[in-house]
């Protein structure tokens, strides 16, 4: 079984964030880490690997310095890595991401691939989908379990209330949730393999023969943004369990009333 | 000269500082006041290759150099000086010796299974008339056809009643001199727990690492396998010599990682604690205090990796080893010692974690060989 692990290099927010003065991220000023939920993606390849036995690839766009991540999975139990890097691949939005890494996975060979629900900074939870729809694959998103058998998966779709059981056949996409499991450590040798013996494959713009030109980069990419910024704290919130709806909803028309909202 | 780390190590540091963050921080305070061996964090370290660093993979290891092995103790210390040392103790003094001195039955038989940490190794040579003084060890070997009976009873010993396998030194020959003189000789042996005759005496009370497992280890009549004998028969002391050497390095990254740990707390409060309308570290006072201990840290540090290099490129280190471990835990002491008097009266209350990081690090300038024993090894290299 082949599995391709989609994974995104993220800024720590816990480092602060930083914006270029067309409202992108400036991603070289910022510390770095492996997006959190394409971390619990990772963890679910490895251990369907342990399981059932996988060769786990990881693939990812981003800058040069995104060869951290792709170390870092390796140094967790990832096989191989590739990192799809070119100039005129920056400045991205999700069409043109997607694009992108759905030309890569076209040279690839792959019975699952899996990426995270969404990115910390982008928070959009578009790029899985929108690679299953370049290539023709069925989507599970937000999955909380994963078990494969035969030539399907069953997968737990986790939802605010209530979860679905859904059994697809393989070749498919599943977008997973960080609170899927608790990621492995890396171990101590995982990273001196990862540095010293694994290889990290480079690919750009010449090695993306599926992708057309007006779908990728910023000049391929339909979003403009109006404006970023860095994430606001709401605070905890009020919980109140009145006893009738009609008193919820009286509760809730005089909380709007006092704060001028209606 | 290139100070800085390469990627791998960096990345390294990173795994060890979230492991050490995540699962040995929440711990230390409990594990300090019950004095309760973290038998859950070791196992946690054990599945994440913790146990078995510098060890080939041949054998069961990570595959990885003597300063991974260091950073990883240092880490783990600047949050809690039992985890540390219960790796250091482990690794150093039980492990090392077997791939150093070992036959290769021997490395085949225990160095896999105390890499992977399924087993726990400790390393006994101190006795109650014999601490700085080693050659005064009384416990005796004696053969008995193919076997060998231990008696006597060691004292101190770290990971004392956790651990599977000890390195045991003791008198296998006392040769008498013209002038009648007597002098002993040594030999190392490889002890399972469990063999009949060898059994565990008090357990210590410690001012500090309280959680790590201090015990006397007793043999009576203990008889042993004479394939459990490690390195050429009555080479004992100096095999127990190098392997301190060795040991010291880690114990200088545990002194490392405590006096890190005490600095980085020190930051955090005195920038939160207010006197006098702003906060303390507004007070030039603090600010020269904090500049001095973190240059003292520094240069710390520096010794004790290139301690590290020294023993992935050179056959004998004991100076290299002696320097970085006497500055190390001198530093240790004086800065827990110093941010406690920043803390001021919170600094000596329990629920602030410096006051423990100071009696933990009181140890570090007595056991593996006290600062004095440091200061001998370094001039008995100069003044030969």
């Amino acid at each position: 079984m082949k599995i391709v692990v989609c994974i995104k290099q993220v800024p720590d927010t816990a480092g602060g964030v930083q914006f270029n003065p067309d409202g992108t991220l400036n991603r070289a000023a910022m510390l770095a880490i492996m997006n959190p939920d394409d971390k619990a993606g990772l963890e679910a390849a490895l251990r369907l690997k342990d399981q059932y036995g996988a060769e786990v690839t990881v693939l990812t766009m981003g800058l040069p310095k995104a060869d951290d991540i792709l170390r870092e999975a390796m140094a967790m139990g990832a096989d191989k890595a590739i990192l799809v890097t070119d100039r005129v691949l920056g400045g991205a939005d999700t069409w043109a991401t997607s694009s992108t890494i759905a030309a890569a996975l076209k040279n690839l060979e792959y019975d699952l691939v899996i990426t995270g629900r969404q990115a910390i900074d982008g928070d959009t939870a578009q790029v899985g989908p929108q690679i299953a729809e370049h290539l023709q694959l069925p989507v599970i998103s937000y999955a909380a379990d994963i078990k494969l058998e035969g030539d399907s998966v069953i997968v737990k779709r986790q939802y605010e209330d209530r979860h679905h059981m859904l059994k697809v056949k393989l070749p498919c996409l599943i977008t997973a949730l960080s609170e899927l499991n608790e990621p492995r450590y890396m171990t101590p040798g995982g990273i001196f393999d990862a540095y010293n013996e694994k290889e990290v494959t480079v690919w750009g713009r010449p090695d993306l023969k599926e992708l057309d030109d007006a779908n990728m980069g910023l000049a391929g990419s339909p979003t403009k943004i109006a404006k970023a910024s860095d994430k606001v704290r709401k605070g905890a919130g009020e919980k109140i369990a009145p006893d009738t709806p009609d008193e919820g909803v009286s509760y809730i028309i005089g909380k709007l009333t006092e704060k001028h909202v209606i | 000269m290139d100070f800085s780390l390469d990627k791998k190590h960096e990345l390294a540091r990173t795994l060890f500082r979230e492991f050490a963050e995540n699962e040995a921080k929440p711990l230390a305070q409990e594990t300090d006041e019950t004095e309760v061996f973290p038998r859950q964090t070791v196992e946690k370290m054990a599945k994440a290759g913790f146990l078995g660093i510098p060890v080939p993979k041949e054998y069961g290891g990570q595959g990885c150099d003597p300063l991974t092995y260091v950073m990883c103790v240092e880490e783990l210390s600047k949050v809690c000086g039992t985890t540390g040392v219960i790796v250091s103790a482990h690794t150093s003094l039980c492990i090392d010796p077997i791939m150093t001195y070992g036959t290769e039955e021997q490395k085949q038989k225990y160095v896999p299974k105390l890499a992977s940490g399924e087993w726990l190794g400790a390393f006994a040579l101190t006795e109650p008339g014999a601490g700085t003084d080693a050659q005064g060890a009384q416990t005796r070997a004696v053969k008995d056809g193919d076997s060998w009976i231990l008696n006597g009873s060691k004292c101190f010993i770290t990971n004392g009643k956790e651990a599977n396998v000890y390195i045991v030194i003791a008198v296998t020959q006392v040769d008498v001199d013209p002038k009648g003189r007597k002098k002993k000789k040594f030999s190392a042996f490889i002890v399972e727990k469990g063999t009949p005759g060898f059994s565990f005496g008090t357990k210590e009370k410690k001012m500090g690492i309280r959680g790590s497992s201090t015990y006397e280890l007793i043999f009576e009549d203990c008889k042993i396998p004479g394939d459990a004998l490690l390195g050429p028969e009555g080479k004992g002391f100096p095999i127990a010599m190098h392997t301190l050497d060795g040991g010291r390095i880690g114990i200088a990254a545990q002194a490392l990682g405590i006096a890190e740990g005490a600095l980085d707390r020190c930051i955090e409060y005195t920038k939160e604690r207010k006197q006098f309308g702003r906060s303390i570290a507004a007070q030039q006072n603090t600010q020269f205090k904090i500049a001095d201990m973190a240059t003292r840290i520094e240069a710390a540090q520096l010794l004790v990796y290139k301690a590290a290099k020294a023993k992935e490129t050179q056959k004998v280190y004991s100076v290299e080893a002696a320097k970085a471990k006497l500055f190390a835990a001198e530093t240790a002491m004086a800065v827990t010692t110093e941010v406690v008097q920043l803390f001021g009266g919170y600094g000596y209350i329990r629920e602030y974690d410096v006051e423990r990081m100071m009696r933990d690090a009181k140890i570090t300038e007595i056991y593996e060989g006290t600062s004095e024993v440091q200061r001998m090894v370094i001039s008995g290299a100069l003044l030969k």
